[in-house]
């Protein structure tokens, strides 16, 4: 199963939208609910990613009976130092982002903690490319 | 302890009463940052805040939270409001700072042997 969304950047009235709708789909599959978790915070925390840092972002999330796959690209600044993007506590957002409640250097940390794969790559001056996957055991 | 019991103790303001005022909780978690949130509260927690913009409705149902309490008397701006209801979210309020309200909610679940965390 496929599913696709996109993200515009400064928009944070929908940030979370695509979450929303990924958890519908993992609940009617019937997926253990610490996975659906796991996977809608990590997905979560991308979008707002995407909002909060880049001009615009697209998701694609491939469902298959052993995983879920889920990359989220975006065209924006990209990231200069991903060790240290990693870092707890560290962040780039704007004072705007923070006073939300967001930019608070957790939002990678979280996305590692939440899923089985992470694998991050960015080309400053281009953009960010993010795939999580997380294993559905049967 | 139920979420309703715990409305009735605390005395909450139900500006919106979600889906499922049945529910057990199995703790609280006080935090302004959204991310923190995310990372560390578990479901079925109550979640005391004074943000008030429609991302916490999107926190709040990601993680599965039982509620969120508004601190400081303030209303839900309207657009927080509709997403509490598209969503089934339960949104409550208090006159109470964050310190003050996060300690009677700890004492409520303590005293019905519900852990903090």
């Amino acid at each position: 199963m496929n599913f696709s969304y996109d993200i515009a950047g400064g928009d944070f009235v929908n940030a979370g939208q695509a979450s929303s709708a990924l958890k519908k789909i993992l609940k009617s599959l019937n997926l253990d609910s610490s996975l659906i978790r796991r996977t809608v915070v990590s997905l979560y925390e991308a979008e707002v990613n995407v909002v909060a840092h880049a001009w615009s972002g697209n998701i694609q999330v491939n469902i298959q009976p052993d995983q879920i796959c889920i990359v989220v690209s975006d065209k924006g600044p990209g990231i200069n130092d991903i060790n240290l993007a990693m870092q707890k506590g560290y962040s780039t957002a704007s004072p705007e982002v923070r006073e939300m409640g967001f930019g608070a250097g957790m939002g990678l940390p979280n996305i590692k903690d939440n899923s089985d794969v992470m694998e991050l790559r960015s080309t400053p001056g281009e953009g960010t490319e993010l795939k999580i996957v997380n294993k559905i055991l049967s | 302890m139920k979420l309703k019991e715990l409305i009735e103790q605390l005395n909450l303001t139900v500006f919106e009463p979600g889906n499922n005022l049945d529910r057990t909780l199995s703790g609280g978690y006080a935090s302004d940052l959204l991310s923190d949130v995310m990372g560390y509260a578990k479901h079925d927690m109550v979640w005391v805040t004074l943000q008030n913009h429609v991302n916490i409705i999107a926190v709040a149902s990601l993680k599965d939270i039982a509620a969120i309490i508004l601190v400081h008397g303030q209303e839900p701006a309207r657009d927080v409001l509709d997403r509490a209801k598209e969503e089934g979210i339960t949104l409550l309020g208090t006159e109470s700072d964050t310190f003050r309200i996060s300690a009677d909610v700890y004492m409520s679940l303590n005293q019905h042997g519900t852990g903090s965390r």
